[in-house]
């Protein structure tokens, strides 16, 4: 059954629920186990973060839960916990996400201490000052990691200048920077319903769920004011960094300019960058770096579809001996993608993959809350997922080809090492 | 607030044995028209052969490698063709592979499988670059990582004895040396129907799995008995020690405290299901007493947290773990974690934790139900480590029993400071 017809009966489930002031969700109602799922998304992100305070948004998120309304960060927690709701808040680079996951028996609890966190949260002298030590040492713990060394200095070098050369962590630097009126702040510019995207799937109905939106997301402001974000592309690309660390392996991050996610080439885009380093077994860098020749565990590339600077990226790690040989296996076969496309065979395979295994996204009510935020978030609409392996499946090798030489262009990459590789 | 044991039982499950001993498990999940098909075998790295810590991780990897009836990649190939997922695992106790397709495919997951138990067929041309393969795996997670090195000496001085204490990677000395002879000779041991363990989730019915498994699995004769693990028992701990390691890459310093208890396998009735609450009264998020005395009271630490490993064949291990402010020592971390554990021996827990980890604890078997892969994995992982189904199903009934005089039981029994292993992660400022 490799076909859209897998899917088409999910998407015909999605109900669009419109609360009294007109606060949308999309709904799966579902009552197999008694849960509820709810995964809620605004733009910002930590590329709105203040320019001298990287790590606000990521701070923020981190406060959310430590204590809200009447409720101390102790008494949040209890009551979390009295009613075993999860509750949580993340920042990525694009946007400020909320996740909630309940019991459907604790519904009103559930639902009411994340209006809470949402709309009320106290941000107190206490816990900033203890998520503050607890983000310090997480990045003193990533200080010497060699994979989240050579990420950060591709983003550092390669968007210099712009948000996203900013560590969405912060700095050792600018955390003790960032005050309680930074945080409010930042809540006040970006909390709003102008972009807010939301995605309940679970034991809850329409009706009762429309009375929940209004009660949590009700309060929120109209408008956002998000400050501009110029649409970048990487720098330095064509050259190497090599940062030296006393280890025996080199830790390889590569990339360069992607397409954005509403870009019409973008699917077509997806199931190259499968042929190339996305599928775990099959991929042409899991086949020549690893089965081959035994250079690495780990290898694989991916689309980083970020809204004002779209990468293509990827990354290793391989032996300091033979560092320079993985970096020369995978330019190359960079460079036989953009000037051949692929074969037949690989695209029939990634295709056939990419179809087949798209119901596995939607297999648990988080997972499947989480999908239907991001098709809201991209604007790809509710019958996305009844479209999207037609689109797949639409592939052909000319498209390809295309696709791959414009995205991968004349091979060129940004490379940052970390590590003492011989060679380069 | 009361903690409603399961009012919601979830799915019935069947379990089957076919006449080769091969064991089903079939976990229905009607959502999606996809199954999780996967196969345990009851070895893991604890079953190395002394000398060649690494074989039963590496032979994971060589089962990728193809039979006389599906050469090198087939197998593979198809999987990705039928949009499916696969993987494997190996752990102390088992070995497990799985794929993850729609549930028409189930039949051909079977097929490859069943070939793969018995029909593996290995060359040095596979071999060699897989065993490098693994040698990068062991960098990466390992000999690129201070604190994975630590984790490593931890293990080997809380197990003096027992094979829990070797890495489930293996000795980088011992996997250089393995090879073809050496995984073969692993895999007619261990990989036979009797050994083995299918569990199927997802939209398939008990009458349908059984049909498929005999039609391949089945046609796998009995090797004609079960292989035997040959552990040797961990001897009861006298002393204390303590573990350093100092390396100039660590900006943040850590401490651990492990010792050796018993796991769902070996304890006492009840006393597995006391460490399990008693973990949750002290490490629960945010509410957790190591979080509330050391984070937010004292301020000496910024995250605690513990650890308990539950299921295993023999004793397993349970830690404790904490964070230092930059101002704070190590040392003096350990004494606080010490007399959290003291209070609780002497004053035993309030009503309310208990409560709570209960509330928490049952709460996660609804949630685990929202996944048809962890359910795979919770009976899977419980089966192959010698635990039964009924007790699988019957543990939220287990879990309420608990009593607050149990947690303060178990806390003095086996968290006990004369035989604590502490692990002290630093920076060394003199390199």
């Amino acid at each position: 059954m490799n076909d859209a017809s897998t899917t088409a009966s999910l998407a015909s489930r999605i109900q669009l629920v419109r609360s009294s002031s007109g606060i949308e969700a999309w709904l799966i109602e579902d009552y197999t186990v008694p849960l509820i799922a709810m995964e809620m998304a605004m733009l910002g992100g930590s590329s709105q973060d203040p320019a001298t305070k990287p790590g606000t948004a990521t701070f923020l998120a981190g406060l959310l839960d430590e204590g809200a309304g009447p409720y101390d960060s102790a008494a949040f927690h209890d009551r979390l916990d009295d009613y075993a709701i999860e509750l949580g808040f993340s920042a990525s680079r694009d946007q400020i996400s909320g996740q909630l996951r309940t019991l459907a028996r604790h519904r009103e609890e559930a639902f009411d201490m994340f209006r809470l966190a949402l709309n009320e949260a106290r941000l107190d002298e206490e816990p900033i000052e203890r998520v503050r030590a607890q983000l310090t040492a997480s990045l003193r713990h990533d200080a010497n990691d060699p994979d989240a060394m050579a990420n950060r200095e591709w983003f550092a070098t390669a968007f210099a200048g712009h948000p996203y050369g900013r560590p969405s962590k912060g700095t050792l630097e600018s955390l003790p920077t960032i005050t309680r009126d930074d945080l409010a702040a930042y809540r006040t510019k970006i909390f709003a319903r102008e972009t807010l995207k939301i995605s309940v799937v679970g034991a809850i109905d329409a009706a009762t769920l429309a009375n929940e939106l209004e009660r949590v997301f009700g309060a929120l402001p109209a408008k956002a004011s998000l400050s501009e974000i110029p649409l970048a592309k990487p720098h330095a690309v064509g050259t190497r960094k090599i940062i030296d660390l006393d280890i025996p392996q080199s830790s390889i991050r590569f990339g360069a300019a992607g397409l954005l996610q509403s870009d019409p080439d973008f699917v077509t885009a997806s199931v190259v960058n499968h042929i190339l380093g996305g599928g775990v077994f099959s991929s042409r860098l899991f086949r020549e770096v690893r089965e081959k020749r035994g250079l690495a565990y780990s290898v694989s590339s991916q689309l980083a579809a970020f809204d004002h600077g779209p990468l293509h990226m990827g990354g290793t790690s391989t032996k300091n001996e033979r560092a320079a040989e993985s970096l020369s296996i995978i330019e190359s076969e960079i460079a036989s993608l953009a000037n051949d496309g692929p074969n037949d065979e690989e695209l029939d395979i990634a295709k056939k993959y990419l179809i087949g295994s798209y119901p596995l996204r939607f297999d648990t009510s988080t997972k499947l809350a989480g999908q239907l935020t991001h098709m809201q978030v991209e604007n790809l609409g509710r019958d996305y997922m009844d479209r999207r392996n037609g689109l797949v499946a639409a592939v052909t090798r000319a498209d390809a080809a295309r696709v791959a030489k414009r995205l991968y262009g004349d091979g060129k990459l940004f490379v940052t090492v970390v590590g003492r590789p011989e060679g380069m | 607030m009361t903690t409603e044991p399961h009012s919601h039982k979830g799915p019935d499950i069947a379990h089957i044995t076919l006449h080769n001993g091969l064991e089903i498990v079939v976990i229905p999940d009607h959502r999606t028209p996809v199954v999780t098909h996967m196969v345990w075998y009851r070895n893991g790295s604890a079953d190395d052969p002394v000398g060649k810590s690494g074989i039963a991780h590496f032979l994971e990897h060589l089962m990728f490698k193809g039979t006389d009836k599906h050469p090198q990649g087939e197998f593979s190939d198809v999987v990705t063709a039928l949009g499916g997922q696969e993987n494997a695992f190996t752990s102390y106790d088992y070995t497990a592979y799985f794929q993850r397709v729609s549930r028409e495919h189930l039949k051909t997951m079977m097929e490859f499988e069943a070939d793969r138990m018995t029909g593996l067929v290995l060359s040095d041309d596979v071999v060699d670059p897989e065993r490098d393969v693994v040698i990068e795996e062991r960098r990466m997670r390992t000999d690129t990582d201070p604190s994975a090195q630590l984790g490593e000496s931890l293990a080997s001085t809380l197990f003096t004895h027992h094979p829990y204490g070797k890495p489930i990677i293996g000795f980088m000395h011992e996997i250089e040396g393995l090879n073809r002879e050496d995984a073969l000779a692993y895999y007619r041991r261990f990989y036979t129907p009797e050994n083995a363990i299918l569990v199927v989730a997802g939209d398939v019915t008990e009458k349908e799995v059984v049909r498929l498994a005999e039609d391949t699995y089945g046609r796998i004769p009995a090797r004609g008995e079960k292989p035997e693990r040959q552990r040797p028992r961990e001897p009861d701990a006298r002393a204390a020690r303590r573990v350093v390691l100092a390396d100039p890459k660590v900006e943040q310093p850590s401490v651990q405290l492990a010792w050796v208890v018993p796991s769902y396998k070996t304890a006492d009735k009840g006393e597995a299901e006391a460490l399990e609450v008693l973990v949750q009264i002290l490490s629960a998020h945010g509410t957790g007493r190591l979080h509330r005395k050391l984070v937010m009271d004292q301020k000496i630490a910024v995250a605690a947290g513990a650890w308990y490993q539950s299921t295993a064949v023999d004793r397993s291990r349970l830690m404790l773990y904490a964070l230092p402010h930059p101002d704070g020592t190590l040392e003096a971390l350990e004494e606080a974690i010490e007399n959290v554990l003291a209070d609780i021996v002497q004053h035993g827990v309030e009503d309310h934790e208990l409560r709570r980890a209960k509330t928490r604890l049952i709460a996660d078997t609804v949630y685990a139900q929202d996944s048809q892969s962890s359910l795979a994995r919770m009976y899977g992982s419980a089966l192959a480590t010698g635990s039964n189904l009924k007790e699988v199903t019957d543990w939220p009934d287990a879990i309420d029993a608990v009593t607050a005089e149990d947690v303060k039981k178990v806390t003095q029994k086996w968290l006990n400071r004369r035989h604590v292993v502490s692990g002290y992660l630093l920076k060394d400022e003199a390199a």
